[in-house]
């Protein structure tokens, strides 16, 4: 068996020939992308690219034009809404910004799902909040109210919401955005452990890619709409082709031009505003 | 030229139809959720205490001030026909029928119609909706419902008390500063006044409350999330409450005369 066709076999999440266009621009042409279970996959690319819209997608907040979208082998888009809400139950996702709600204490946006999904005992969802709280180690910051958090104690109170319900599938949407060096490091230890020790399957969105070089086993490039490359994080630091050598060595120069389309710079200049 | 004008006035009509539907679905949508919404009274109550109890003092004040107005006003129109201890009577039905369900509306509409927008406007902004639909909660279910029957059952208490201190403050005047007589003011209203009347502005805050509900949970909900796009939601909110409430007004006036 090669090793696509393990990943294949394995997979949680398997996307198709998927397309997505919006007011006629089209996102993603043709994506192929299997999610081993188990593994970090990092979903890279520059900004703009489709990589949080890959994730819309497979937590159906999106349906796709055309293609597949699966998770657990079962087509997202044929889902109902109630169906969704199963599947959406057995997932975890970390907005870019935290998204925690914002008239709640740091202790009930953890308590949050559990209150809305279970019916604990409240001794019971204490104890279960106080330790996803510990895991992140923001015990102590129980009390607190979201406007009283930094932007990495949020993102990390975010990620004990999203593991409250032990998910088996992970989503971190831009993690590292804004975070300065210290919580990043916490942010990218607590991804590897957490789905190491609860046996998670995690999607990392990034374009942090030393960041998450080092904490992810599989890395898909995404650029143009499209997979321009993947593999593991080594092979793709190696790589020769032009469009992944310029992404993961950050050159200004390459295919992904800096500049967006423009007319002729001099003659712009000299035009009359109208 | 006319052709233009015309396509316009298509356009614009399609518009408006297009919103009045949007409208009439989403409203459907939170009447079949109500049953539901009501079994978890507590988060309703949270909201009938946000939308109710923080506008109680701009609710007071305004009451206090147009009933003082009333009182006035009447005092010197009814002098002229020399019947000024009608005061009582025609405070008391001005208050009840149009002034407190009409004036509370609009009052809500600026404080409680307003906060209820932007709230859930920056809820979409700041992701906190896609977040628990990520969560698997329907926001309608558990962000919009408490808000719109929070301010839905605020609106009749609150014109009740609109009406009550406006009542207080005509008395004021009347009574304590152009000395109209206290038994004629009181017994005259309380002979003149029936329970259709009070019943009448009962129902026409309760259509308010509604209404205003609705428009500030709709527009909220359905806002462009940018800064932008929640500024435009509340202004939204506060001139389509008030001609909404204004229309209907005449409507329910015109039905119940």
């Amino acid at each position: 068996m090669t090793a696509e066709q393990r990943r294949d076999a394995n997979a949680v999440v398997r996307l198709r020939d998927v397309h997505f266009t919006v007011s006629r621009r089209p996102i993603l042409e043709g994506v192929d992308v299997d999610i081993e279970r188990g593994s970090v996959t990092a979903i890279m690319g520059p900004s703009g690219t489709g990589k949080t819209t890959l994730l819309r997608l497979i937590t159906g907040q999106l349906l796709a034009d055309r293609g597949l979208v699966e998770v657990d082998r079962r087509d997202v888009a044929t889902m109902s809404r109630p169906e969704l809400y199963r599947m959406r139950r057995r997932m975890g996702m970390l907005f870019q910004n935290g998204a925690l709600l914002t008239d709640l204490s740091v202790y009930e946006n953890v308590a949050f799902p559990l209150r809305e999904h279970t019916n604990l005992p409240e001794r019971l969802l204490r104890h279960v909040v106080l330790t996803k709280l510990h895991a992140v180690g923001l015990r102590g910051a129980w009390h607190l109210m979201p406007a009283e958090l930094s932007g990495g104690m949020a993102r990390r109170v975010a990620l004990a919401r999203a593991i409250v319900m032990d998910p088996e599938l992970l989503i971190y949407d831009e993690p590292f955005v804004g975070l300065d060096p210290i919580s990043m490091g916490m942010v990218l230890r607590l991804i590897r452990r957490l789905n190491d020790s609860l046996g998670l399957t995690s999607i990392v969105v990034s374009h942090d890619v030393r960041e998450i070089s080092a904490v992810a086993d599989f890395c898909y490039l995404v650029s143009g709409g499209g997979i321009v490359a993947s593999g593991p994080p080594a092979r793709l630091a190696n790589s020769e082709q032009e469009e992944v050598r310029q992404f993961m060595h950050g050159l200004p120069d390459g295919p992904v031009p800096f500049h967006y389309p423009s007319p002729d710079y001099a003659s712009q200049l000299r035009q009359m505003p109208k | 030229m006319i052709a233009s004008l015309a396509r316009e006035v298509l356009v614009s009509l399609r518009t408006a139809l297009e919103a009045l539907g949007a409208y009439t679905l989403f409203g459907l949508r939170l009447v079949a959720e109500t049953p539901r919404a009501l079994l978890r009274f507590g988060l309703v109550v949270r909201q009938i205490h946000n939308a109710g109890a923080h506008s109680l003092v701009i609710i007071m004040m305004s009451g206090l001030f147009v009933g003082m107005v009333l009182g006035l006003q009447g005092f010197d129109l009814l002098e002229r026909f020399g019947s000024e201890e009608s005061l009582g009577t025609a405070a008391a039905l001005g208050l009840l029928k149009e002034l407190g369900p009409v004036v509370t509306a609009l009052l809500f509409a600026g404080r409680a119609g307003t906060a209820l927008a932007s709230e859930l406007g920056l809820m979409r902004a700041t992701d906190q909706l896609a977040a628990m639909e990520m969560m698997a909660v329907d926001p309608v279910r558990r962000v919009v419902m408490p808000r719109f029957l929070g301010g839905t059952l605020s609106m009749p208490l609150l014109a009740a008390i609109f009406s009550l201190i406006g009542l207080f403050g005509a008395q004021l005047v009347g009574v304590q500063l152009m000395g109209v007589d206290s038994g004629q003011f009181w017994s005259q209203m309380r002979g003149a006044v029936e329970f259709g009347d009070v019943m009448e502005g009962v129902l026409k805050s309760a259509v308010f409350g509604v209404a205003c509900s609705l428009i500030a949970v709709y527009e909220g909900y359905h806002s462009v999330p940018t800064a932008e796009g929640v500024g435009r939601a509340t202004t939204r909110t506060v001139v389509i409450s008030s001609v909404v409430v204004l229309l209907l007004d005449y409507m329910l006036t015109a039905v119940m005369l």
